[in-house]
């Protein structure tokens, strides 16, 4: 089969760098947040050292405001260092529903942009496949960034993996603007040249308000 | 005087913290989370300064900028941004910020810059109201 590199690498690399810049933006806010609760505490040493009284509440507030800032962040590293082993090998077995997971944090910044909520639809069962799990994120990512443009006002997306005869889909539902919106130009060059990788289908739902993605058990190498 | 300040960013913990040092400093501090409610904020009350995330939801900080600058011109914004690239911040003087600065900010140095906010903002209002003065003197013609 032959694929369309050209566009493939272009649309990789651009991904690529979007996710990499929205996780510094996220490591930056929780950097700023630790940087200001610490500069909190440095303030009350200055008045304890005064002699005023310091309430242990307030220090507790500020504890318990860094410790989730670090988890926070621990959340946001560990995505990057999934998202990075992405590329590691170019096909494996991948489980559906971990690699929505992985997508919903990597996009959430870029969600609540839009005003948009992404939710993952709790899995019923495992739905394995075997992939490229970087062209596979990256066709979830610019399924997801349409998606989130035809939410209307419901600003939801629902994220679904499930089993299928010799295979798995992925649901993008709720999507409230699909009937209305002009699907022309999805899916584009891109998306295409992805789909063909990917041994994939796309079917656009409009009178469901869905995006349907269909994968082989195993796809062609 | 106390210096009014409006802190605009989607972060509330960061928010409360930096909100609770500026009161510590003598500050009298609103904040919000909302770039909607920051807009309505900002024509409800007179502020010295406004310190504005560039990055906020559903609203580019950008636009939030230009519209604080159409209700209230001589509005004194400070933008905080992630990561400063010299593209942004031409575009954030271009609508009228006073200055830019990138997080994790120093508080020290914004509270500097907010001293500069208030300071410019006296000078604006001062000729404002010596034009408004010149102006019906003129039409008066005392």
């Amino acid at each position: 089969m032959s694929w369309n590199w050209e566009v493939i690498s272009e649309t990789g690399l651009q991904f690529f760098g979007m996710m990499s810049a929205s996780i510094s933006h996220e490591i930056k806010n929780v950097m700023a947040i630790i940087n200001e609760n610490a500069g909190l505490l440095e303030d009350l040493t200055v008045m304890a050292e005064k002699g005023m009284p310091i309430d242990p509440q307030r220090l507790r507030t500020v504890a318990n405001r860094i410790m989730k800032q670090i988890r926070r962040g621990d959340d946001i590293i560990k995505g990057m260092n999934r998202f990075a082993h992405s590329v590691d090998e170019p096909w494996r077995q991948v489980e559906l529903n971990d690699t929505l997971g992985l997508m919903c944090t990597l996009s959430g910044r870029f969600a609540s942009m839009r005003g948009v909520t992404l939710e993952l639809d709790p899995p019923s069962t495992q739905v394995p496949i075997i992939t490229n799990p970087f062209l596979l994120q990256n066709f979830i990512w610019l399924c997801l960034d349409f998606a989130m443009g035809s939410t209307g006002t419901g600003k939801t997306v629902v994220l679904r993996a499930e089993k299928i005869d010799r295979g798995a889909k992925i649901r993008l539902s709720k999507l409230q603007d699909l009937a209305k919106r002009e699907t022309g130009s999805f899916p584009g060059e891109r998306e295409t040249a992805l789909l063909q990788a990917l041994n994939a289908d796309l079917v656009i739902q409009k009178e469901l308000g869905e995006l349907h993605l269909t994968f082989p058990a195993e796809a062609k190498r | 005087m106390p210096e009014k300040v409006l802190l605009v960013d989607d972060e509330q913990d960061f928010l409360e913290a930096m909100a609770t040092r500026m009161k510590d400093r003598g500050m009298e501090v609103s904040t919000t989370t909302s770039a909607a409610d920051a807009l309505k904020k900002v024509e409800e009350g007179a502020y010295d300064a406004v310190v504005l995330d560039l990055m906020m939801p559903e609203m580019d900080g950008l636009e939030v900028l230009k519209a604080m600058k159409e209700k209230r011109p001589e509005l004194q914004i400070i933008l905080l941004t992630g990561y400063a690239t010299v593209q942004k911040g031409v575009e954030a003087m271009k609508f009228g910020a006073m200055d830019f600065i990138e997080k994790p900010a120093d508080l020290k140095i914004l509270t500097e810059k907010i001293h500069q906010a208030s300071a410019q903002k006296m000078v604006l209002v001062e000729k404002k109201i010596q034009e408004k003065v010149k102006r019906l003197i003129q039409e008066k013609g005392w």
